[in-house]
């Protein structure tokens, strides 16, 4: 009951939506785990969300570094594959252009401010870590 | 450990766990492990169209790394109970200090 084994045991064989460090989405079916979070993900897909739109990968078998991973979220299957409004599929291609688009923006401001922080003596949290 | 001791007592109560990457999520906390290792029952996320890849998920596990805090319910702690808890652990803590 108080042990990660525990805790990813009734998680074991259910279509899980993992996200990661780097933020990226994955939606495969946990197959196998250990106490580090460390996961095997069968059929994965990944999945982009960005402005009003979204696209999907397929990606194969993963295996997780548990560093890496932020939250585990099981699908409740009635609720599957309903995106809610407004996002509406696009070709990954082109999703995928536009999240790194927005993505070096994102970083550029950061950047800006992390500098004009540091002039003043802070150090943001996670400085150095990519956190998304 | 004394944090782990405190989580399980919570156990079953409404939390909202920040996360480091600024989500929100609301839920029913089901149980947590010697990381701080979460798991919420029948989540809701605060600002829920931000994140559109939650909105099938009913459950998740966060994994205590990327936890930045925990929002309690303040009628669910013993304020006074965990501050005696903190008091003996820090006094075990210093024996053992003094004794190595």
């Amino acid at each position: 009951m108080f042990t990660t084994a525990a805790q990813l045991l009734d998680l074991t064989d259910k279509k899980l939506m993992v996200v990661l460090r780097d933020g990226r989405k994955l939606i495969g079916v946990l197959r196998s785990w250990d106490q580090f979070a460390n996961l095997v993900l069968q059929d994965t897909v990944e999945r982009i969300f960005v402005q009003r739109v979204w696209g999907e990968m397929r990606r194969g078998l993963y295996l997780v570094r548990g560093e890496n991973v932020l939250l585990l979220g099981e699908i409740d299957l009635d609720l599957d594959d309903v995106i809610p409004e407004p996002y509406e599929q696009a070709p990954w291609e082109t999703v995928e252009a536009l999240y790194g688009e927005e993505n070096e923006a994102k970083k550029r401001r950061e950047r800006a401010r992390a500098r004009k922080l540091q002039a003043l003596g802070f150090e943001g949290e996670g400085a150095g870590e990519g956190l998304y | 450990m004394l944090f782990f001791s405190f989580f399980k007592t919570l156990v079953g109560q409404e939390v909202t766990v920040e996360l480091k990457n600024d989500i929100s999520i609301r839920g029913t906390l089901k149980s947590v492990d010697q990381f701080l290792n979460i798991k919420l029952e029948n989540i809701s996320v605060v600002e829920e169209i931000k994140y559109p890849h939650l909105s099938a998920v009913k459950s998740v596990f966060i994994r205590g790394s990327t936890v930045r805090f925990v929002h309690l319910p303040a009628t669910q702690v013993d304020t006074a109970l965990l501050q005696d808890a903190t008091r003996r652990e820090a006094a075990q803590a210093g024996g053992k200090a003094k004794l190595g």
